[in-house]
């Protein structure tokens, strides 16, 4: 039933094809977790502005992506992603055929979903700023750069730590769904593993263990940074 | 970009709808199953986190901990792949349960849905004020008394919004029980990309039926909320 013996290191076992499948995992995440945060911020900023054609198109995608399981994001862009690459490059005169590798196709469709999640996070943390900072910044003559950067910015990566963290547990979890598209990440080493030694018990139980452990450590690193972002205040 | 659009054949995803819709029944009836029993042990689960006794206190403190901390999918194959690779239990009756893929998927959602509606049950109960479980006492109200009229309604209507954040994603979740050889609507939008090579169309048409599911669901959440929280009507 159980075969832990294969999980050792070496030709043997297991053990390196599943460290290295995590730390794919982690680079996918970690990766589609930076590319979210920016598309958030873009986001939140079409939404924020008094302009009702980018609050639609905001609005429309985070609607949509949030109410359309992962699952079925995850394909359109695996399948579909090519045709709009090559219709793109074909603008631009380039008509080879293209082919984005399995990393690229992952990276950019869980970033999709998670930007979603990360834009209502960022969103809300922003409105928590009280606007006479905003004002009180104008005031002394800073110009919109720094008073994104020097104002905005710190208050908000404070409030909206907390959720931040939420959404990378959401997006860590979600790149489980990556393994449809053949990327060796955790699942997919768990069932190459399990097919090869005919016991998915053993290989599915090791990648429980190591998305528990994933999610344990990066949550203990998200504690100490919120303690460290909210020094001075009393909340 | 125009051709891109252009190829998107409309004629192409409207038929897919059809073929689509006919696996809206076995999406629903996953929820229809997995939801209710999932609420109602939710329920059970966040009354015994927070109770007294610590052994079942800590015990679910740690099943919760382990459900929220792995992925859906990885629970879905470990029961539909890993519970059946055991030899005891093919040749035990659950493996009448077992073999079907639906039942697998309804195990899954089930104890996936339990783990989260439990911890957002436990945040509704301990944010009872004291004052109202204290005139209950007063009252002379038992336990269980106590649990019917006082705690349960003001805890369930409190977390309405955050429970219902959870159906929606369970919603959404039972996409996952495709990849179990479950034919619900991911698996024939996967079923008819393979016989069309046309992807776009089949996963288009297979989103609008999930989006308008969705739509049902805030519905019928909001309506909820609206009969159980009379005192946050605006027109009244």
């Amino acid at each position: 039933m159980f075969k832990f013996d294969k999980l050792v290191f070496g030709d043997a076992g297991w053990g390196d094809e599943f460290l290295i499948a995590t730390l794919m995992t982690l680079l996918v995440s970690i990766l589609s977790m930076g590319l979210g945060l920016f598309l958030a911020i873009i986001t939140v900023w079409a939404k924020i502005i008094q302009n009702r054609i980018t609050r639609f198109i905001a609005n429309f995608y985070t609607t949509v992506i949030r109410g359309v399981p992962e699952l079925l994001v995850i394909y359109l862009i695996f399948f579909g992603g090519n045709a709009v690459v090559m219709s793109i490059a074909k603008v631009f005169g380039y008509n080879k055929y293209i082919e984005l590798n399995a990393l690229t196709i992952a990276t950019i469709a869980i970033a999709v979903i998670s930007a979603t999640y990360s834009s209502e996070v960022l969103r809300a943390s922003y409105l928590a700023i009280s606007k006479g900072q905003i004002e009180a910044a104008r005031a002394l003559g800073m110009n919109k750069f720094s008073i994104f950067f020097k104002v905005i910015s710190p208050q908000v990566i404070r409030h909206a730590l907390p959720g931040i963290g939420n959404v990378w547990q959401i997006t860590l979890k979600d790149t489980s769904l990556i393994s449809v598209t053949g990327l060796v990440e955790i699942m997919r080493q768990s069932r190459i593993s399990s097919n090869v030694e005919h016991s998915p018990l053993t290989f599915l139980i090791t990648a429980a263990i190591l998305y528990l452990c994933l999610t344990t450590i990066s949550g203990r690193v998200f504690k100490t940074l919120e303690v460290n972002y909210s020094k001075g205040f009393s909340t | 970009m125009i051709e891109f659009l252009n190829s998107i054949q409309n004629s192409l995803i409207y038929k897919n709808f059809f073929l689509i819709l006919s696996g809206l029944d076995n999406t629903i009836l996953l929820l229809l199953i997995s939801l209710p029993l999932g609420f109602v042990l939710a329920l059970l689960f966040a009354l015994g986190r927070v109770s007294k006794i610590i052994l079942l206190s800590r015990t679910i403190a740690s099943y919760i901990f382990v459900i929220r901390g792995t992925p859906l999918l990885v629970q879905i194959y470990l029961i539909y792949f890993g519970l059946g690779s055991v030899k005891f239990i093919r040749e035990s009756f659950l493996w009448y349960a077992l073999k079907e893929p639906f039942w697998c998927g309804v195990i899954a959602l089930t104890i996936n849905t339990v783990a989260y509606g439990a911890e957002i049950f436990r945040g509704g109960i301990q944010s009872i004020e004291k004052s109202q479980v204290e005139s209950g006492l007063s009252l002379g109200f038992g336990k269980f008394l106590l649990l019917r009229k006082i705690i349960l309604p003001i805890a369930i209507r409190k977390v309405l919004p955050s429970y219902g954040n959870e159906l929606i994603l369970m919603v959404k979740a039972t996409s996952l029980v495709s990849l179990t050889t479950y034919m619900e609507m991911t698996g024939i939008a996967r079923k008819i990309m393979a016989k069309t090579f046309a992807p776009v169309e089949a996963f288009i048409a297979a989103g609008i039926l999930y989006l308008f599911l969705n739509f049902l669901m805030v519905q019928f959440v909001k309506y909820l909320e609206w009969k159980y929280n009379p005192h946050l009507r605006l027109n009244n």
